[in-house]
């Protein structure tokens, strides 16, 4: 893929030969230092030019800001798994607020407004999938809180599912317990005009693991922010992200991962596709490496594929260290066209330029969609997939 | 029995400086069977001449034609001519990231033959030409020409050219960057298409080396972007032991 613009950083740095402490970077004001509430009325009204807030499409969103959230439990749908609970607890459950607080209004509207949340938990030490699904949440603004719970030791593939109408903004706390192995995927297949505002929230244990997936492919508008804690040492994160934005469509994701313990590894690998007028996606990428987070791994990137005229693909890696002492840290941010050298090439073996076109998306986001174990989703996400590039021109 | 007609072919490319004209009246007639090796010095339009065939867009026909079976090739799309049965091995292949050779092999061969192949029949070909060209097994598995050699890519190239059975291919620069074994193995999976399926040939290539196990029908000498003199195999060896400075005029020698 040919590449329009491209950053591309290494940072490796020896404990033999630390940094000194004059030539660090400081940030303005780190990542960490952000301001956090549970109550939308400690934030200031919004204005749009904030950082959160600039490039979201806002009128699409005020209500979910600014009006009362009906936050009454909702109907869903959950698979049957062994070793694997879900049930409605109330706002006093010891779990709520462990992982996390909002740091934006709408955030916290819905932190303010939920009456119930949804809590998952798994104690299985032997691999369980559980698919929770949303799909008649309707068209009024909602709020929504979901706990998903790994105890220590358990293995689990935790799927939310959404689909249909949507006008909600919600948090999800995920706690990854130590030496747990946890995946979590997100999909969202809303309706064409859906709202949806999420946060997701992820400390992950000693010797832990979560792998957590968001795949963006319908919906007016969805924003799907998840901050990652690696608080025990030999805690690892894996983020992935797949989207697909068509014609007027918003969808944006800005993922933190915040190394707090020694010895933690994180890798973030997001990659999207837009095709089609007004198509707008936004990829933003913080990772902090704390004080006390010496050995550290970190790599990041997003990749992003346009497909046609009329996109904007914004795409926003940024990475603070607070400790010389780590093993490796890099991003990477790259959006380009089409290969028109690809393109030949197939068309060359007697493959349609349509075909090509569908091969070389297909490839594009294959590396995400193999990340996927669950094989029933990943057939269901190749599909889906295939469903959104029957829109690309040829 | 087919016939690839190229008649007076012009050829420019719009680049940063202006047009620029390549190939200035190309003729060349290939009948199916035959083996065409086309010689000629650095820049002298051959792989410009390998792309016009095969459609690449960069490459602007100003005049001239090329037929297939009286067929208007130059009216074709790229994937048109591939399904009409012309084949270029390319000089530089290029990756396709996230598509398996066993997928990319799949899709092109159900294209060019109109219906996918038989399941069980077509992993054995595929398994019995890639044993040929002593290709690895998990190659098939491995994203198209991605973190390939350049002799993997040249492999890879002919490992098509077996299967998709085309009636004529150009082969532009395929010995480059092979090392003995390998341009064997390559010459000799040339020499099966050839003898398999009646494969018409264009050799494009700067030495006579693979001529010794692909053997010409003809010898085109290509300087300046056209056909400056033919003959048969022995035209070959007398260009490597004279070299191309009795064709170039003398302003374009320094
Ligand atoms: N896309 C292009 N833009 C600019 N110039 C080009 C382009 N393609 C070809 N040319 C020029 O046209 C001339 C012929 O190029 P071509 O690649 O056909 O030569 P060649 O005979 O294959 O050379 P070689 O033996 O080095 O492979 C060269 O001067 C080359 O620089
Ligand atoms: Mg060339």
């Amino acid at each position: 893929m040919p590449v329009d613009s491209t950053t591309e950083h290494g940072n490796r740095v020896h404990s033999d030969g630390g940094w000194d402490a004059a030539d660090r970077f400081v940030p303005i004001q780190t990542r960490s230092g952000r301001f956090t509430a549970v109550d939308p009325a400690d934030f200031p009204e919004v204005t749009g030019r904030e950082s959160i807030w600039k490039l979201t499409p806002l009128p699409l969103v005020t209500a979910l800001i600014n009006d009362q959230l009906d936050g009454s439990t909702y109907a869903f749908e959950a698979t049957d798994a062994a070793g694997a609970t879900v049930e409605w607890v109330s706002r006093d459950d010891a779990r709520i607020g462990t992982t996390g607080k909002p740091e934006e209004k709408a955030s916290a509207n819905a932190w303010h407004s939920f009456e119930k949340a949804l809590a998952i938990k798994v104690t299985s030490d032997e691999h369980v999938e559980l698919t929770v699904s949303r799909s008649a949440l309707g068209s009024g603004a909602r709020a929504g809180h979901t706990i998903i719970e790994a105890k220590p030791n358990s293995v689990a593939t935790v799927v939310l599912q959404n689909s249909g109408g949507a006008l909600l903004s919600e948090n999800v706390e995920i706690i990854v317990g130590d030496g747990a192995h946890l995946t979590v995927i997100s999909m969202q297949e809303w309706d064409e005009d859906a709202v949806h505002l999420s946060s997701h929230f992820a400390t992950v244990g000693r010797d832990a693991r979560l792998k957590h997936i968001v795949v963006s492919l319908g919906g007016k508008v969805v924003r799907v922010n998840p901050s990652t804690h690696l608080v025990e040492q030999g805690a690892d994160a894996e983020l992935f992200g797949l989207y697909f934005a068509d014609a007027g469509q918003h969808l944006e994701q800005r993922v933190y991962v915040e190394h707090v313990a020694a010895n933690t590894r994180s890798r973030v690998n997001y990659k999207g596709a837009l095709n089609g007028d007004g198509a707008h996606t936004v990829w933003v990428g913080d990772v902090l490496i704390g004080k006390r987070a010496a050995g550290t791994d970190t790599y990041e990137q997003n990749r992003n594929l346009v497909l046609s005229e009329g996109t904007r693909a914004d795409s926003i890696p940024n990475l603070e260290i607070e400790t010389g002492d780590i093993l490796g840290a890099g991003h990477a941010s790259a959006t380009g066209r089409f290969d028109d050298e690809q393109l030949f090439y197939l068309q060359s073996r007697g493959i349609s330029e349509r075909e090509a076109r569908r091969l070389v998306v297909l490839g594009f986001l294959s590396e995400i969609v193999q990340k996927v174990d669950a094989g029933a989703l990943r057939d269901r996400l190749a599909l889906a997939i295939e469903v959104e590039l029957a829109g690309v021109a040829s | 029995m087919s016939t690839l007609v190229i008649n007076d072919l012009r050829v420019s490319v719009e680049t940063d400086q202006g047009t620029k004209h390549i190939l200035k009246g190309v003729d060349l007639t290939i009948e199916q069977g035959s083996i065409h090796a086309v010689m000629g010095p650095n820049g002298s339009g051959k792989s410009t001449l390998a792309y016009t065939i095969a459609g690449h867009p960069k490459y602007h026909v100003e005049g001239g034609s090329i037929t297939l079976d009286g067929e208007d090739v130059l009216k074709m799309t790229v994937d048109a001519r591939a399904r009409a049965g012309l084949f270029l091995a390319m000089q530089y292949p290029v990756e396709i990231p996230g598509v398996t050779v066993t997928n990319f092999l799949r899709t092109a061969k159900t294209a060019i033959d109109g219906e996918a192949p038989a399941i069980r029949g077509w992993s054995k070909q595929v398994k019995e030409s890639m044993a040929a060209l002593r290709m690895d097994s998990v190659f098939a598995e491995r994203n198209v020409n991605e973190g390939f050699s350049g002799g993997e890519k040249k492999r890879h190239e002919i490992l098509q050219l077996e299967l998709l059975k085309p009636k004529f291919a150009v082969l532009d620069e395929t010995d480059s960057g092979l090392d003995v074994d390998a341009l064997k193995i390559v010459s000799e999976g040339v020499n099966r298409a050839h003898q398999a399926t009646g494969l018409g040939v264009l050799l494009i290539t700067h030495y006579t080396r693979i001529l010794r196990y692909i053997h010409p029908d003809f010898v085109h000498v290509f300087v300046d972007g056209r056909v400056a003199e033919e003959g048969g195999p022995e035209l070959a060896d007398r260009l490597e032991n004279e070299g191309y400075d009795r064709f170039l005029a003398p302003s374009s020698v320094n």
